[in-house]
C-alpha cells in the first residue's frame, strides 16, 4: 500500500469530517492499526479541527461542567453497574419462578382430576369383575349341587324319547323317591311357542292314570334347561306334554312330546 | 492517560473521565453551535445538552464509527440544527448555508465578542474564501461532499482534494 498516496487523497480528512460511508470508516479503521503514519496523521487532522472549532467558541462559562454534573443521570463513582444489574435480574427470577410455580400447581390440579375420574372408571370396571365373578361362583356351586342331586345313588333315571307331536325331542327326570322329587333335563326339548308351557305328568299305568306335577316354568330363561319338580307319586312313567300357559287338568295327548317308563 | 482509556472509563459511566472529556471538547462543540446558530447563550444551554445526550447516549459510541470528536461533533451539529429548523422554520437551510463566519470575520469587533477573532484570523490566514468555506461546511454544519458541491459550486471530485488542502493550510498556520 502507498501509504504517502493514500494520506494525500484527502480520505483521512473526510473521515475526521464523518462524511464517509460505515464500510469506508471501517476501512480507515484498519489501515490507521496497522500503520502509525495513518494514526499520526489522523491525529493531526484532528487537532487541526480541535484548533478551528475551539477558536469559533464564543467562551464557555467556567463552572460549566458543575452546571453539566447536576443534570446527569446513572452516576455511581465506584463499583458501576454490577448491583444496578443484579436487581432488576433476581426480581425478574422471582416472578419467573413464581409464574412456574402457579402453571406447576395448576398443571398438578388438572393432572389430579384427570387420575380421579381414571379412577373411579377403574374401580367400576373393578366393581363389575366382581360381580361376575360372584355370579360365576353362584353358577358353579348351583351346578356342583346339582351335581350332587344327579349322582345321589338314590334318583333313578328316566329316558324320555320323543313322540308323533316331535319325534326328535327327548329328555331325561332324575327322580328321588325317598326325598320325593324330580329333576327334569328339558335340554333335548325344542322352545315352546308364546303362550304354552311344558306340563310334566307322573303315570300309572294300569289303568293309565296322568297325575300333574308340575310346569317348566321360565324355560328360556333357566339356561341350564333343568327343572326341579316335587313328586310324591309312585310313578311308573313319566310324560311331558305342551299345554296352554299356565297348564291343564289333563293332558293335551295330541301335545305329548316326550314320554319314557321307569325301569324296575 | 490515552485517549482511549479514558473514552473507555467514560464509557462505564466515570465521571472523572467524563470531566475530562468536556474539558478537551466543551469549547469546540460550543464553537460548533454558534456557527450553526448564532446565539452565544443559547449555544451554550444546547452545548450542556449535548453532553447529557453522549452521557446518557455513552454505550452508543464504537470506535469503529469514526473518531470519538467525530461523533460527538455530530451530535452536536445535529443539536444545533434542530434549533435552527425549529426557530427559523421555512429559511433554516438559507441562514445555515450563508452565515460564514470566515466572511464575517472583518466586521467582528475584537471588543465586543468572546470570540477568538485574532486565533481565527491566524488559523485561517492565507486561504482562500472557497476553502474556509469548506471547511466551514464540513466540520461545522456537517455537510456531505455532495451537498458542500452543490453549494460551492464545485465538482464534488474535486471536494476531497481540496479539503486536504485547505487543512494542510491550516496547519501549516499552526505551526507558526
Amino acid at each position: 500500500m502507498d501509504i504517502e498516496k493514500y494520506i494525500a487523497s484527502g480520505v483521512l480528512e473526510q473521515y475526521v469530517a464523518g462524511t464517509l460511508s460505515e464500510r469506508e470508516n471501517l476501512e480507515v479503521q484498519k489501515n490507521a492499526m496497522a500503520y502509525p503514519e495513518i494514526q499520526e496523521e489522523i491525529a493531526s487532522i484532528e487537532q487541526a479541527v480541535l484548533k478551528i472549532t475551539k477558536a469559533a467558541s464564543p467562551g464557555l462559562s467556567p463552572h460549566s461542567f458543575d452546571a453539566l454534573k447536576k443534570e446527569l443521570g446513572g452516576v455511581i463513582p465506584f463499583e458501576p453497574d454490577t448491583k444496578k444489574k443484579q436487581m432488576p435480574w433476581f426480581n425478574y427470577l422471582g416472578w419467573a419462578a413464581s409464574l412456574l410455580f402457579a402453571v406447576g400447581l395448576l398443571w398438578m390440579y388438572v393432572k389430579n382430576d384427570q387420575l380421579k375420574s381414571q379412577f373411579e372408571v377403574v374401580s367400576e370396571e373393578k366393581d363389575a369383575l366382581q360381580d361376575q365373578i360372584l355370579e360365576i361362583r353362584n353358577n358353579v356351586t348351583l351346578t356342583e349341587a346339582l351335581l350332587n342331586e344327579l349322582r345321589n345313588q338314590n334318583v333313578a333315571v328316566v329316558s324320555l324319547a320323543g313322540q308323533t307331536a316331535s319325534p326328535n325331542a327327548y329328555a331325561k327326570a332324575y327322580w328321588n323317591k325317598e326325598e320325593g322329587k324330580v329333576f327334569i333335563d328339558a335340554q333335548g326339548l325344542p322352545t315352546p311357542p308364546t303362550g304354552y308351557d311344558y306340563q310334566v305328568w307322573s303315570l300309572k299305568l294300569n289303568p293309565l292314570t296322568p297325575t300333574s306335577i308340575g310346569l317348566l316354568e321360565d324355560f328360556t330363561e333357566n339356561e341350564k334347561r333343568v327343572f326341579e319338580l316335587a313328586n310324591p307319586n309312585g310313578s311308573e312313567a313319566f310324560g311331558i306334554t305342551l299345554e296352554p300357559e299356565g297348564g291343564s287338568e289333563s293332558p293335551t295327548l295330541e301335545q305329548l312330546y316326550t314320554l319314557g317308563a321307569v325301569g324296575p | 492517560m490515552n485517549l482511549d482509556t479514558l473514552i473507555h472509563k467514560f464509557q462505564k459511566k466515570d465521571v472523572a473521565a467524563f470531566e475530562q472529556l468536556h474539558s478537551m471538547y466543551a469549547e469546540n462543540i460550543l464553537g460548533v453551535i454558534n456557527t450553526i446558530i448564532q446565539n452565544p447563550e443559547r449555544s451554550e444551554e444546547i452545548c450542556q445538552d449535548v453532553f447529557v445526550k453522549i452521557w446518557d447516549k455513552a454505550s452508543n459510541y464504537n470506535p469503529s464509527k469514526g473518531r470519538f470528536f467525530t461523533w460527538i461533533l455530530n451530535i452536536a451539529r445535529n443539536a444545533a440544527i434542530d434549533e435552527l429548523r425549529s426557530k427559523s422554520h421555512k429559511n433554516w437551510k438559507k441562514n445555515l448555508a450563508t452565515n460564514y463566519f470566515v466572511g464575517n470575520l472583518e466586521e467582528h469587533d475584537d471588543m465586543d465578542s468572546k470570540m477568538d477573532v485574532i486565533g481565527l484570523r491566524k488559523l485561517l490566514k492565507g486561504l482562500k474564501e472557497k476553502c474556509t468555506e469548506l471547511i466551514e461546511l464540513l466540520y461545522f454544519k456537517g455537510y456531505t461532499q455532495k451537498e458542500a458541491a452543490e453549494q460551492l459550486n464545485i465538482p464534488i471530485g474535486t471536494i476531497k482534494t481540496r479539503n486536504r488542502s485547505c487543512i494542510s493550510q491550516i496547519r501549516e498556520n499552526m505551526k507558526v
